[in-house]
């Protein structure tokens, strides 16, 4: 589904990732933790095709075909959506009213029609209870004022309903307390699916407790230097980062 | 991908097509020869058959125009206007003065059918069915009136909604009492001009306790060319009467600028109140600032009675020289004077706009609520002035200007005026300037948004305060107004 190759990318001068390799296969959960600096957030910024980073070696294949040359909203319609760790507020632009226009965005991509209002207010109604959003909330300008807890859970509110193919989801348990970050949890899980996958990214081990991966990466110095399963997570909970950053400098 | 990089490439390649009003009717007109004098303010005033005192004061209005000279103040830059090289006076042949609709020109109709303008009775009242509210509509073609819906039901409640020419002889005393009482004729310029030459426009009279049935509405159109359109507006509300008035104007694009230098006067009463709202969109010009409409404007409304209020709201999105101070002289105890504006600037637009809010009676309050949006190589500037005068006791204003630039080759110009003789008013003033950021650009993008959908979408955001004081007719075609008149301006 989504395979990455000997990726190399820089911001400026700086070097990001160092050939980083990757392949996430249909209905899978990959975590990728990794220490402060590591590159996660480049790496997700870079799949989803933010123009401050320079690709300058590699390839990266979303469903066999190559993303790269494509625009972000090409890549958004093609299937793959980015959780961003802070969301971005749009002052004046009412939540219903943003997802209105991405799903029909979408819909337009794919040929379709747009839907009626009651048909879309239908379908915002379903996904947005799982999530605890009320209405009132819905009307409330993209992201303004809402808690942290609100952005996230907003977030995976547009995820269920654009249903992407793969999902990225960046430091998404970052300033949640645990209650937002169960509600989190259950709506990311129930989207899990045969034919959708998902990459985790996350500093912590808490939010694994809650997504559990099957396969998990650990990312240092732009590379990925250990995979293993859910077990990594835990060994590196307890032991900390260290032994794995010294492997990558050595 | 570029989000919300410098484009200018992009920008200049923004093509006339895009102006969809563009188009040029077909239709013999009757022209008065090029230039101004006398004869020729003698020729308009006959040609309207006026009465003797109205041709007095627009040769008063033409011998004091002789005397000055063209306002500089302004942050625009244009080529200068041979007022000489103009026909003042385009008329369809086919119609002289309003008459019924089966007498109208079919080619005229078709002209308003095009823009988006129904003026058959049966249409509009076929659109009430499905929900939408009617409109009364005044269409004026060049330099005359062509034809003014729902007059008869609007009498009904003995609302006078007619040409002015008309107006001039069938109310001559409301003319004769209000014209120029507002925008007196030695008011500026443009204004003085306006006052020697003025053509068509309309006329509202809204007697004592009426609250108008529906909306009224103007609907300009400037067609023929090496004219000027110069049309006067006269809305008066009696005491207690309510009205909402919207104006809509478009232009063809033509390679040579025209000029419309227009008066709009408004008179509040006791207890009365106006609702004005522009949605202008003239021929803006070509990319390369070639062609579009200069748009000298004098619009003023007075809140002549106690508790009158006004409200002014603009936007502007067309023009290629904008020049217009919607303003309010806050006469009356308790009155209030509001001002929304959008104004919107693209390629190589030169907006210089703004309001005056002078505060004359005690416990007047004013707001104010600007947003301009700067795109491509265009100049956008808000000017405004806040007058407290020594009797306006507990006058109260409150003054919000955000500018937002699109690319780095615009500019936005925030020129605030405050001048209080009254150690009890109170006038505050917030500004602020910004750019769509690329995060918020990168986040719409990633959830599918097109590059010129997100702008629209954030733009529109941004505008919101003012869209929501539209009529609710005109809020989704300003919606998408904005989203064309932006189209180009990042790549």
């Amino acid at each position: 589904m989504l395979e990455i190759k000997n990726l190399h990318a820089k911001i400026g001068d700086r070097e990001i990732l160092k050939g980083l390799d990757l392949t996430v296969r249909p209905g899978e959960v990959h975590a990728i933790m990794g220490p402060n600096g590591a590159g996660k957030s480049t790496l997700s910024y870079i799949l989803a095709g933010k123009d401050d980073y320079e690709v300058t070696e590699g390839e990266v294949l979303l469903n066999g075909e190559s993303i790269l040359d494509l625009e972000p909203n090409e890549r958004s319609v093609a299937g793959l959506f980015l959780a961003f760790q802070y969301p971005i507020e749009i002052p004046g632009v009412a939540t219903m009213t943003f997802l209105k226009a991405a799903l029909n965005a979408h819909r337009k991509a794919r040929g379709e029609a747009e839907l009626t209002t009651p048909e879309f207010m239908k379908r915002v109604k379903t996904v947005a209870e799982k999530l605890n959003i009320s209405s009132e909330m819905l009307k409330r300008p993209v992201n303004v004022g809402f808690s942290g807890g609100e952005k996230k859970r907003a977030e995976i509110m547009q995820m269920a309903l654009l249903q992407p193919s793969i999902c990225i989801l960046d430091e998404t348990d970052s300033g949640l307390d645990i209650d937002a970050l169960k509600v989190v949890a259950e709506g990311v899980n129930a989207l899990r699916s045969p034919d959708r996958a998902f990459v985790v990214i996350t500093h912590y081990q808490r939010l694994l407790d809650h997504i559990v991966p099957d396969i998990v990466h650990v990312l240092s110095d732009g590379r990925i230097v250990r995979t293993g399963g859910p077990e990594l997570a835990l060994d590196l909970e307890k032991n900390g980062y260290a032994a794995y950053v010294a492997d990558a400098a050595a | 991908m570029a989000a919300v990089k410098e484009t200018v490439d992009q920008v200049l390649s923004i093509d006339v097509d895009k102006y969809k009003y563009g188009f040029v009717s077909d239709i013999e007109s009757e022209l008065a020869p090029k230039g101004l004098n006398e004869d020729i303010v003698r020729f308009i005033s006959a040609k309207k058959d006026e009465p003797e005192w109205l041709t007095e004061w627009r040769l008063e209005a033409y011998r004091r125009w002789q005397t000055m000279e063209e306002p500089t103040w302004a942050r625009v830059d244009y080529p200068p206007i041979d007022f000489q090289d103009l026909h003042y006076y385009a008329a369809p042949k086919k119609t002289q003065g309003p008459k019924s609709l089966d007498e109208v020109d079919p080619a005229l109709l078709d002209t308003y059918k095009k823009l988006g303008i129904p003026l058959k009775e049966q249409e509009i009242l076929a659109g009430v069915e499905q929900g939408q509210r009617p409109v009364a509509v005044d269409a004026v073609f060049d330099s005359v009136s062509v034809v003014t819906t729902f007059k008869a039901e609007l009498a009904k409640h003995g609302v006078i909604f007619c040409p002015i020419s008309e107006a001039v002889r069938t109310h001559p005393e409301l003319v004769r009492k209000y014209l120029g009482s507002v925008v007196p004729i030695t008011d500026n310029f443009y204004a003085t001009l306006n006052s020697a030459v003025f053509s068509d426009g309309s006329f509202v009279y809204v007697p004592k306790g009426v609250r108008c049935p529906m909306e009224l509405s103007t609907y300009f159109r400037i067609n023929e060319k090496k004219t000027g359109q110069f049309e006067r507006t006269l809305i008066i509300a009696d005491e207690g009467a309510y009205v909402s008035y919207l104006e809509g104007c478009t232009a063809p694009s033509r390679d040579e600028n025209q000029l419309h230098a227009a008066v709009v006067e408004l008179i509040a009463l006791d207890d009365a109140e106006i609702k004005y709202s522009t949605v202008q969109n003239w021929y803006p010009g070509d990319s390369e600032g070639t062609g579009g409409v200069f748009n000298f404007v004098t619009k003023r409304g007075d809140c002549r009675g106690r508790n009158a209020k006004i409200s002014w709201t603009q936007v502007e999105t067309g023009s290629a020289i904008t020049w217009k101070y919607p303003s309010c002289i806050l006469r009356g105890d308790n009155s209030r004077g509001e001002f929304y504006s959008i104004a919107i600037s693209n390629g190589r637009q030169q907006v210089d706009s703004g309001t005056k809010m002078i505060h004359l009676g005690k416990n007047t309050t004013s707001k104010i609520i600007s947003k301009g949006i700067s795109a491509g190589r265009s100049s956008n500037t808000y000017r405004g002035l806040v007058s407290v005068g020594r009797k306006a006791s507990g006058a109260r204003n409150f003054t919000n200007c955000d500018s937002l630039l699109i690319g780095n080759k615009c500019g936005a110009h925030t020129v605030p005026y405050i001048e209080s003789k009254n150690a009890s008013a109170i006038v505050e003033h917030e500004a602020t300037t910004s750019k769509i950021s690329d995060d918020q650009m990168f986040y719409c993008l990633q959830r599918g948004l097109p590059q010129e959908e997100a702008i629209a979408l954030i733009v529109n955001g941004f505008v919101k305060d003012v869209l929501q004081q539209l009529p609710m007719e005109f809020m989704v075609e300003t919606q998408k107004l904005i989203g064309i008149s932006l189209e180009g301006s990042v790549g």
